[in-house]
């Protein structure tokens, strides 16, 4: 039989996995991506049937465990308050994320310097800057220029979502406090472009987005990469990645969709699984070179797993707000993003405004919360909320501590036999306070703006979402896993590109800054090809 | 729906303790969420997301038998909210399942909807208005300095 041979081989589908297809695609070089979960279809989303917000909460459930689709791996979660959000397929996370889509910023790159915690990047943002750029392009973003809050960017936007009623009500609260808020920077396209059609306020970007206006990968560089001939294989599983005797990866071992056994030798592998996906797999690939796991000999492999704690405050208005319809996210607020030590916490979050709640997950937050009560009075109740609130999170930074980490479960493994996670985090006194802190200010906020009743929640359970930092990047190749432009200091062809190579989490969304290093990681290997592996 | 997948006693249970949580309202015209075709909904997506609501249900009667001295079915009402809440109480996450069910498919019953004012149909493929709101909202922040952190 014919040797299956790689030019690059990239493991994962999703934000950053189409990234490194696309971009690598113009070097001709035989590009195969091999990704556990399929291709998605939006006609079968869970917003084309009335029973959509129930399977929100089963096949497009965000936590593995609960959604527990053929495709998915368990999670052990049992040693963590924040449970993980991921999705396996052709897009990966961004089938499900909501698309905010902002930019670090400048003094999310230098947090020893100016904080004197965790490290410095060993890029900066006028680095980053331009492939932020470019993804923003690629991807479609809606939004503003102008922001007081970030260095002038002059990128191209389609006019931004709408306000609505709820945008309407928390400005002015905003205003009133003479806060920052600004139109937020979404992944949600309000023009036509690029063969996508513009949002039309479904409301369930959550769930996917059967429109296609939600810049998930699978529809913004899958498409191009594809026709640009990168070879994608959906329901494949890697096992392992394999080493040769000089230390260098050889390519992988994988299961099939039949559950056959399949083996790709590759020049070079890619790692675009995500924080928790990308050191299972590494440490998953043992070999008398690498006894404690691939590209592990500094130990870091799978720790200082960043999260960004979450908390949420929802206000009860008299008024009706606008209810579910329209993108979730609208504005944004960064008034306490920069670390002002009165505050008792360093660093800090953004406010990301959340419009309302569909009528389910109404009654299900409100049942949880005791809002409404079973029996007698629930409908009262239900009806004072009923498309008469609307809120916001704190998207809180998070700080790499070395114990929160992902190892191997002795016990657990997915539908192959392979070892599955477990995630051992602890909740920072850090982010404790910045989460009590970001419960005040948006209580303050929502008050202002005029809600007679405030409801909250600190961290969201279901909130991890951005999985950070558990193969970070670095210059010293004893304290950091890649090297600052995402090759491995340890095999010299192995590369990562998710978000585990995150030194830092910033409070922001990371997906625009994952898409952003994956595009410069791919730049610099271009650039590199004549002395890749030196 | 496999049609074995509750008893009808368990399946009577379960109507009897939907409407324990959403009860019919003559005030909103709605009707408890012990309806039938609301029940056959819940049965429905229990097989897909709680597999297990059975045992849920049995721990109930066991209650039901310790508190009330029968089975739930025959209780009158005032022991019936005694085992309901003896059930919440003792068994947290099975109640809170069993909730969260019951209002995933009262939520999307058509007379529900309805009374709500809601558009019987899916979101997509004809989305919903939101007005554009008031961007002279902005002028403030517009007029404020940049006061991002700089790092030269």
């Amino acid at each position: 039989m014919r040797e299956d041979v790689a030019d690059v081989l990239i493991i994962g589908a999703g934000a950053s996995g189409a990234v490194m297809a696309w971009s690598l695609a113009e070097t001709k070089m035989r590009i195969v991506c091999l990704e556990q979960g399929p291709l998605m279809n939006p006609l079968t989303y869970p917003s084309t049937a009335r029973d959509w917000e129930a399977r929100t909460q089963g096949d497009f459930a965000t936590n593995p465990n609960i959604r527990r689709l053929p495709q998915d791996y368990p999670v052990n979660e049992e040693n963590t308050p924040i449970k993980v959000a991921n999705f396996n397929g052709v897009g990966g996370g961004t089938i499900l994320y909501a698309g905010h889509f902002p930019r670090f910023h400048p003094s999310d790159f230098r947090v020893k310097s100016l904080d004197g915690v965790a490290d410095d990047w060993p890029i900066d943002y006028a680095t980053i800057a331009p492939y932020y750029a470019e993804n923003e392009r690629m991807t479609g973003v809606a939004g503003m220029n102008g922001d007081p809050a970030y260095p002038s960017d002059n990128a191209e936007r389609t006019p931004a979502l709408p306000l609505g009623l709820a945008g309407d009500t928390l400005a002015k609260g905003f205003n009133s406090l003479g806060w920052h808020w600004w139109p937020s920077d979404t992944a949600i396209i309000t023009e036509e472009r690029d063969g996508r059609a513009p949002c039309i306020n479904l409301g369930a970007c959550g769930a996917g987005c059967a429109q296609g206006a939600k810049g998930s990968s699978d529809v913004t560089y899958w498409p191009h990469a594809l026709r640009a001939g990168v070879e994608l294989r959906t329901r494949c599983r890697v096992r392992e990645i394999t080493v040769g005797n000089d230390g260098m990866a050889t390519g992988a071992i994988y299961y099939d969709g039949d559950g056959n056994e399949q083996e790709i030798k590759a020049h070079v592998v890619v790692m675009a699984c995500n924080g928790i996906g990308t050191p299972r797999l590494l440490l998953n690939s043992t070999s008398q070179l690498f006894p404690n796991g691939l590209a592990n000999t500094s130990d870091q492999v799978g720790r200082n797993l960043m999260f960004h704690p979450y908390s949420w405050a929802c206000g009860v208005f008299e008024e009706e707000q606008d209810g579910f319809a329209g993108p979730h996210k609208l504005i944004r607020s960064q008034e306490f993003y920069e670390t002002d030590e009165n505050r008792g916490y360093v660093r800090g979050y953004t406010l990301e405004i959340q419009r309302g709640m569909p009528p389910v997950r109404t009654a299900q937050t409100a049942l949880r919360l005791g809002m409404v009560p079973w029996g007698e009075g629930h409908h009262d109740a239900y009806r004072k909320l009923f498309k008469r609130t609307t809120g916001m999170v704190a998207v809180c930074e998070d700080l790499p501590e070395a114990h929160n980490r992902v190892t191997l479960d002795p016990n657990m493994t997915d539908s192959n036999g392979i070892p599955a996670p477990k995630i051992d985090y602890t909740l920072s006194e850090n982010s404790r306070k910045m989460l009590d802190h970001g419960v005040a200010r948006s209580t303050d906020i929502l008050k202002a703006a005029g809600a007679y009743e405030v409801y909250s929640e600190a961290p969201i359970p279901y909130g991890g979402w951005h999985l950070m930092g558990t193969a970070r990047m670095g210059k010293d190749p004893k304290t950091s896993v890649v090297n600052e432009w995402g090759r491995s200091h340890d095999v010299k062809n192995l590369f990562i590109v998710d978000g585990s190579i995150f030194v830092t989490s910033a409070g922001v969304n990371p997906t625009n800054t994952i898409q952003a290093l994956a595009l410069y990681v791919a730049d610099q290997m271009k650039s590199r090809l004549a002395n890749l592996f030196d | 729906m496999p049609d074995s997948f509750l008893t009808s006693s368990e399946r009577e249970t379960l109507t009897i303790l939907a409407d324990a949580v959403i009860p019919e309202s003559v005030k909103f015209g709605v009707p408890g969420a012990g309806d039938p075709l609301i029940v056959e909904e819940i049965e429905s997506d229990a097989a897909k997301q709680m597999p297990d609501i059975s045992k849920s249900l049995n721990e109930l009667e066991i209650l039901a038998e310790q508190f009330g001295g029968d089975v739930f079915s025959n209780l009158d009402s005032t022991k019936r909210c005694i085992v309901v809440e003896e059930f919440r109480s003792a068994h947290p996450a099975a109640a809170a399942k069993i909730g969260n069910l019951v209002v995933q498919c009262y939520y999307r019953d058509d007379r529900v909807m309805r009374s709500l004012g809601m558009e019987l149909r899916a979101p997509h493929p004809k989305g919903y208005e939101v007005p554009d709101g008031d961007w002279s909202l902005l002028e403030p922040v517009r007029r404020r300095e940049s006061f991002y952190r700089r790092t030269d």
